[in-house]
């Protein structure tokens, strides 16, 4: 595009213009048009710079967290929720040992293993709760149902079915959850960074 | 030239030119743009022109900074100051952005003086600019505000108590006043309401009230045409390009300055060779806000500080005088401003109002250089000069009557000497304005560094991680209740002798350590003023035990001596930086030989109870744990419990004892703040933030 035509878009020039002095009056407004800018620019690159902070941020790296004791989970093939306890940082201020998600923890009959399911809905975030007349997990928010073992009740909304999490027994009786995030909406289990 | 246009023109215009075609034909903004930059400059562009457009740009620069700043600050007592510090030392250019927002928000005070005084100068507040001129005031009124606001946020020591101030001159308007404070401050106390108030005020009812304000002064602006420097004899020039370089580089200047003033400690730093901290660059950050906490070092922003001296004029005048100082001496001032269109219409009128402007600048440059003065004069005034008279003011304790007769009734001297006792009253005032701003400085550096811990601030916010800090609480505690007895005097320091002679009890400097243990079991020093001897118990069995059993060499050998000292020091349990000097102390067979010693019912045992070695409580105090925490609370606690020195205690209170129903002079918190203190328990940074 042609200077003129580029000065076009932003103006209609006045067609006559003294001819003598114009070379000068360009570098006069190459000189203002970089002066303003940088000037403008500074604040803006400095607010862009902090306002972008967030990416630098990483979460913490999945643990396994206690969350109760085998008592507390009978092996009759119901879940119970729980919440999962954890110190967590929020920017500045440390919480100690704060509620920061809620599992389903399930154990069969006459199994030693106890199966540990997000309560989070995989289809978009929302808490799934347990339908105790149906015997099922059913999300409040758009119907995902899901089996009392995480699989999908058709039809659903949920591309997916419910994510499970590692779970280990320790020896002393308690059941930790390794604690991830998963990104919701997409079929595969990816977990969040 | 016309060739080239009339082919363009006939051109089909390219997609972007069709685009803005589009629009042009839709909002005319061609126009607009054309309006805004083809105006003419009569008598050309001129550089006296362009703070009108530096102080658009300052104010552009605050709401783009402000903004961002926003995204990252919490307006609460808990969260202020905790998301400042957030922005300030943890977030990527965080103390960038708030560096140019501070030192902008000062270079727009500047600015808006230099306008105002070209505006005055140049007569441009005359008809038909009256009007224009009145929302020029208003404007600066508005900029002032946003700059008082501004100042609290932090929600730290030296916004809060300036705004307290603040406010409470906002309470001596008539009739309204305490309605007025009580509306600002969001209810009767100060809290999250008062933050969310400014914080309203500042970023929201201001700003949009100014650029209200600022497009009708632009547009009357424009309507007006500028004011011209008269007589005009060069020709005129047009406001692009010629007027906008000049004002982009007055803007560049003005950037440029509030980078310098942000980067200048940076350059300091790196030619003194010393590590650059980006987290102490920029605004500064006092200690969180606390009321129980006197701040000695409260004063406004600068911009702010000839009101604050002009106020001290009307000192002993009781209410009434700051309601003048405060209210109307200002509101006549701002009231002759407004007048001076009216003024300016008189032949003198104009010559007035300049003399007038530039008298009301001298007299603000004048209070601010008076109370820097006051403030920093111990900095540059040689106080050798007043050895004299210093000498003299000791021996007659200011007194008029013993004045005259040390100076054999002699008025000229009198008077002079009297002029002497003023400048060294001053230079007293001054040096404890700056050593409570040196106390003010470390406190603000001790709270970012406990903020800074890796299990971060507490839920209840900084305030309670600075009063529950051993460091800076400690010292604190240490001379309000136990300083006017207790020494804390490192012996080697050159002042030691001299604060020892005024103690009247033992020097709890390294209380603990196998140093204080072995100076206590030194027969020349037992009874010297860092021990016993300021002390009932200055000819005491110890000390009798000390000069005599202990220099009997059959009995006890000097390694013997060595051995108790590593043992007693070993009960404290002090950190092993404290002890590491000690390359003994930590010897474990030293230790054991020394705990027998100690022990042994023949020798220390014979008065002291000593773990299990069966001595009865009453003769001397139990040294178990001896220098440890809970020893040492126990003993502060009650020194008259018979674990300690019983009904034999000296004049130590029981300071966490109190009678049923009344409190203790310290709570236990407080007790084991002075314990750590003085144990030397307190937050350390694992790696200190300059290694980093």
């Amino acid at each position: 595009m042609s200077k003129q035509s580029a000065k076009n878009l932003l103006v209609r020039l006045p067609t006559t213009e003294a001819e003598p002095g114009q070379r000068r009056a360009f570098l006069a407004k190459a000189a203002a048009i970089v002066c303003g800018g940088l000037a403008t620019l500074t604040p803006l690159a400095a607010g862009v710079w902090m306002f972008l902070d967030p990416l630098r941020r990483r979460a913490a790296t999945a643990s396994f967290l206690p969350v109760t004791t085998t008592t507390s989970v009978p092996d009759d093939g119901v879940p119970r929720q729980f919440a999962v306890v954890s110190d967590r940082i929020d920017a500045w201020t440390g919480f100690a040992a704060e509620p920061i998600g809620a599992v389903y923890l399930c154990r069969q009959q006459g199994a030693a293993e106890v199966q540990a399911l997000s309560a989070t809905c995989p289809h978009a975030g929302c808490f799934v709760q347990i339908e105790a007349d149906e015997n099922c997990f059913r999300c409040p928010c758009h119907n995902s149902k899901f089996t009392f073992a995480g699989s999908m009740v058709a039809p659903s909304p949920s591309p997916r079915a419910m994510d499970a999490l590692e779970c280990r027994l320790e020896k002393n009786g308690t059941i930790t959850v390794k604690w991830e995030t998963f990104y919701t909406g997409v079929a595969g289990k990816v977990t969040r960074p | 030239m016309s060739t080239s246009m009339s082919n363009s023109s006939k051109q089909k215009p390219g997609l972007l030119g069709q685009l803005a075609d589009f629009f042009d034909d839709r909002t005319g903004y061609r126009k607009l743009v054309n309006e805004l930059l083809f105006e003419r400059v009569p008598g050309g562009a001129r550089w006296r022109y362009v703070w009108g457009s530096t102080l658009v740009f300052a104010f552009m620069t605050q709401a783009i900074t402000g903004l961002v700043l926003w995204s990252s600050y919490s307006a609460g007592a808990q969260s202020a100051w905790e998301s400042v510090f957030f922005i300030q030392h943890e977030m990527t250019g965080g103390w960038l952005l708030r560096g140019i927002h501070h030192v902008m928000a000062q270079a727009m005070v500047v600015l808006l003086a230099l306008h105002l005084m070209q505006v005055v100068i140049d007569g441009a507040y005359r008809a038909p600019r009256e009007v224009n001129f009145w929302l020029g005031l208003v404007l600066m009124m508005l900029v002032l505000g946003m700059a008082l606001t501004g100042y609290l946020l932090p929600w730290d020591q030296k916004g809060y108590w300036a705004t307290r101030v603040a406010t409470n001159l906002a309470g001596l308007v008539p009739l309204l006043g305490p309605s007025i404070q009580q509306v600002i401050i969001g209810g009767p106390d100060y809290g999250h309401h008062t933050l969310t108030r400014f914080f309203a005020i500042h970023a929201g009812f201001l700003p949009a009230t100014l650029v209200i304000m600022l497009v009708v002064h632009l547009s009357l602006f424009r309507k007006h045409g500028l004011c011209a420097r008269q007589p005009i004899v060069r020709s005129d020039g047009m406001f692009w390009p010629d007027q906008v370089l000049k004002d982009a580089v007055a803007c560049l200047a003005v950037m440029a300055v509030v980078l310098g003033v942000i980067l200048l400690p940076a350059l300091q730093a790196m030619l003194a060779g010393r590590p650059i901290v980006p987290g102490e660059l920029g605004a500064e950050l006092g200690a969180p806000a606390d009321p129980s906490q006197p701040y000695a070092a409260a004063r406004p922003e600068w911009y702010f500080l000839f009101l604050f001296q002009f106020l001290k004029v009307f000192e002993g005048w009781g209410a009434s005088g700051e309601f003048l100082g405060a209210i109307v001496v200002p509101g006549v001032v701002m009231a002759m401003m407004f007048l001076m269109p009216i003024i300016g219409r008189w032949n003198l009128g104009h010559r007035f109002n300049i003399a007038f402007t530039l008298a009301l600048l001298v007299g603000i440059g004048l209070l601010t250089g008076m109370a820097l003065n006051e403030d920093y004069c111990a900095l540059w005034v040689n106080k050798s000069s007043l050895a004299e008279a210093e000498n003299l003011l000791k021996k007659t304790e200011g007194d008029p009557v013993k004045l005259s007769a040390a100076l054999g009734g002699n008025q000229a001297q009198i008077i002079a000497m009297q002029k002497q006792f003023k400048k060294l009253e001053a230079i007293r005032n001054s040096e404890s304005f700056l050593a409570a701003a040196t106390q003010a400085q470390m406190d603000g550096e001790r709270a970012i560094e406990l903020a800074g811990r890796p299990e971060r601030i507490p839920p209840s916010g900084a305030l309670e991680l600075v009063r529950s800090d051993a460091k800076s609480q400690g010292p604190r505690l240490f001379a309000q209740h136990c300083s006017s007895c207790h020494a804390y005097v490192d012996p080697q320091d050159a002042k030691a002798s001299e604060q020892l002679a005024k103690a009247s009890a033992a020097n709890l400097y390294g209380f603990g350590t196998a140093a204080w243990m072995r100076g206590l079991l030194d027969p020349a020093e037992v009874a010297g003023p860092a021990y016993f001897g300021n002390t009932a118990h200055s000819d005491d069995d110890m000390v009798s035990f000390v000069t005599q059993d202990l220099t009997d060499r059959d009995t006890w050998k000097l390694e013997d001596i060595e051995a108790v000292v590593v043992a007693m020091s070993a009960e404290s349990g002090l950190r092993p930086q404290q002890t590491a000097a000690d390359a003994k102390a930590t010897e474990a067979a030293l230790i054991a030989k020394g705990r027998a010693l100690v022990s042994d019912v023949e020798r220390c045992g014979s008065c002291h109870t000593f773990h299990d070695n069966g001595t009865k409580l009453g003769s001397a105090p139990d040294i178990t744990g001896w220098g440890s925490r809970s020893w040492l609370v126990g003993i502060i606690t009650d020194p008259t419990h018979k674990q300690f020195y019983g009904d034999t205690n000296d004049r130590m209170p029981s300071f966490g004892k109190a009678d049923p129903g009344s409190v203790p002079i310290l709570s236990t918190q407080q007790i084991e703040l002075v314990v750590d203190w003085l144990r030397g328990d307190w937050y350390r940074p694992a790696v200190s933030k300059a290694a980093r």
